[in-house]
């Protein structure tokens, strides 16, 4: 799936992500700013990357803002924002669901 | 090569930097009993005339020299205004190689102490605990040498014993008289207890008194009096009395908070401790406040009455004893205003010293006579050590403060959620070990609670209370990290930028520089 627009889902709160998904160059590229990048960067960014390619996208840039989001938060962050930046957010892939 | 040896909280210790200190791998929480002796300073004679001055620039250039172990007290908390007027001018004359030796640090002090790092003014630090872009440079090896970490009673017994010697204590205080007699209660900016200062103006060869507001001699009462201090010195500000203390105390409303503290409740009141005449210590935080409420309700429900609470005091404590809950408080410092204000009208809040409150080394503490303590913790392991001084990327962000101390308590109760954000609180292994698990004996979650295995007295008092499930420390430990995942290890390198202290002086763990 290609993606067109930019689009955000998430919010700044603490144990929350704030998904920023714009039109990428070809393959996935995540800025993650976290408080717990150390511990939990590249889960995080794995995560990410695992929910976009159920959603079959290949190529995105993903800005991410994470205050300790748990996993669960981060997949449905990313899938609303990936839907919403495919223009899907209404009539969504059940499937990948 | 660097060397390690374990302790019997299985720690490895930097061994070549243990045997250059002279320090002891920590063994026990039994302190043994045995005959110390106290050190001594030195004493200016005076007749007490001529101590008045206004100028700090003379004080510090007439006795401050390179290489000495300078002190102040962290009671003006937030709102201090003391510690970077003074160190300013010291830095401004280039002294050089100085130990610090606060009871605290706080975060208005940091920029300022890593400043005089930079400039090889201070070159030695000994604190109950440090943060923000503190404990982030020491943490990433801006000191040279390593941190020494020491409770409040801690601080206190190495006063005493001379481990600390301080050459020269700068004490601020909203008022005194010409000769140097003061409290902590009255003026502008006001904190109440001079618990933690009371050992420096005793033991160290000079004491400099700054005040905002002299006032008519003799001053009284007086906490810290006239035969210990040297020098009184006026300044402007001492502090800012908005910023000293939490203002009016708000109740945490966080149903998590709340939750924790009705549990902790529940374990003390169906503990064999909850009997008329018994002591307790909360503490402050959300959840202790909580604590305090839901055990009023208790002891006026059961008629059971406290004969004392313990510690740093807040206004709902204040409220116990004008309630007659509690008979007597036991003040070493006040976290809010009320608990500041009231020291004032009632005879039955006494101030304490570091010493009386929690120092091992002397001939009774008032934490030896403590049944009920709550404490809080950053995080908790299986074995029930606990670590308040280290975040869990190894950043330096804590505070002993009395921690290890009232853990001697007959009931310690640790209250912690399960998980904070995405960190979980109870782990296999703690970052740093604070607090040795063989003093912690119950463990309250939002889930349900674990008993240390050794009090197999308190594992069958919890059998059957409603509202308190009981699981081992191993299971909650699992859910923990069930929710948040696991982390990746913490890098750190071979440097020790800290060493922790157990409060007889042994060394418990060390602190190691983090890689970025």
């Amino acid at each position: 799936m290609e993606i067109e627009n930019t689009a955000l889902a998430g919010t700044l709160e603490s144990s929350d992500i704030q998904i920023m998904i714009s039109k990428g160059d070809g393959k996935i590229t995540i800025e993650l700013e976290s408080d717990v990048k150390k511990e939990f960067g590249d889960e995080i960014e794995s995560v990410i990357k695992q929910t976009l390619a159920a959603s079959n996208i290949e190529s995105a840039k993903v800005k991410a803002v994470d205050k300790g989001a748990l996993n669960c938060v981060i997949r449905a962050r990313t899938l609303t924002a990936a839907n919403r930046a495919l223009g899907i957010a209404d009539k969504p892939s059940w499937e990948v669901l | 090569m660097v060397f390690y040896l374990d302790n019997n909280v299985k720690r490895s210790l930097p061994d070549d930097l243990m045997n250059k200190l002279g320090y002891q791998p920590y063994k026990s929480t039994q302190i043994e009993n045995k005959e110390v002796s106290r050190a001594t300073h030195k004493v200016a004679i005076s007749t007490g005339d001529n101590k008045v001055s206004n100028s700090i620039k003379e004080i510090v250039a007439n006795n401050v020299k390179d290489g000495m172990t300078i002190s102040f007290h962290h009671h003006f908390r937030e709102g201090d205004f003391v510690f970077n007027l003074v160190m300013q001018e010291i830095m401004d004359q280039g002294i050089k190689d100085l130990t610090l030796a606060p009871s605290s640090l706080t975060n208005v002090m940091n920029n300022m102490v890593v400043k005089a790092i930079k400039a090889g003014t201070v070159t030695n630090i000994t604190s109950s605990g440090m943060r923000g872009s503190l404990g982030d440079a020491v943490s990433h090896g801006a000191l040279a040498n390593p941190v020494i970490f020491r409770s409040h009673g801690n601080r206190a017994r190495a006063i005493e014993q001379g481990d600390i010697k301080i050459d020269v204590a700068f004490l601020g205080v909203p008022n005194s008289d010409r000769l140097g007699n003061a409290n902590g209660m009255d003026g502008k900016a006001v904190f109440g207890s001079l618990g933690y200062a009371l050992m420096d103006a005793q033991y160290a060869n000079k004491v400099v008194l700054l005040t905002d507001n002299l006032v008519p001699y003799p001053n009284t009462p007086a906490s810290i009096n006239q035969t210990q201090v040297d020098y009184v010195v006026q300044i402007d500000k001492v502090g800012d009395p908005e910023k000293i203390g939490s203002g009016a105390t708000r109740f945490t409303k966080d149903p998590k908070e709340l939750k924790i503290a009705a549990m902790v409740n529940e374990v003390i009141t169906h503990s064999p401790y909850f009997k008329d005449g018994f002591s307790f210590q909360t503490g402050s935080g959300g959840a202790a406040l909580a604590v305090t409420r839901y055990l009023r309700e208790s002891m006026k429900n059961s008629n059971i009455r406290a004969s004392f609470a313990l510690g740093g005091i807040t206004k709902p404590t204040i409220d116990l004893l004008e309630e007659g809950l509690v008979d007597k408080v036991m003040d070493v410092q006040d976290f809010d205003k009320g608990a500041a204000e009231s020291m004032h009208t009632s005879r039955n809040q006494q101030e304490i010293d570091a010493s009386w409150y929690a120092d091992p080394y002397n001939k009774g503490a008032m934490v030896d006579q403590l049944d009920v303590v709550i404490l809080s913790a950053l995080e908790i392991d299986t074995k029930f050590n606990v670590n308040v001084m280290t975040g869990s990327d190894g950043v330096i962000r804590g505070a002993i403060g009395g921690h290890q101390d009232a853990a001697t308590g007959k009931l310690t109760i640790i209250s912690a959620p399960l998980v904070r954000g995405r960190i979980a609180t109870i782990v296999p292994e703690v970052t740093t070990v604070v607090t040795p698990g063989d003093s912690i004996d119950v463990l309250v979650t939002e889930v349900g609670i674990a008993i240390n295995p050794k009090r197999a007295d308190l594992i069958e008092a919890m059998k059957k209370v409603p509202g308190v499930p009981v699981f081992t420390i191993a299971d909650l430990q699992k859910r923990a990290s069930e929710i948040v995942g696991t982390p990746k290890p913490i890098e750190y390198t071979d440097r020790t930028v800290a060493l922790v202290e157990y409060r007889d002086g042994t060394i418990i763990d060390s602190i190691k520089q983090v890689k970025d």
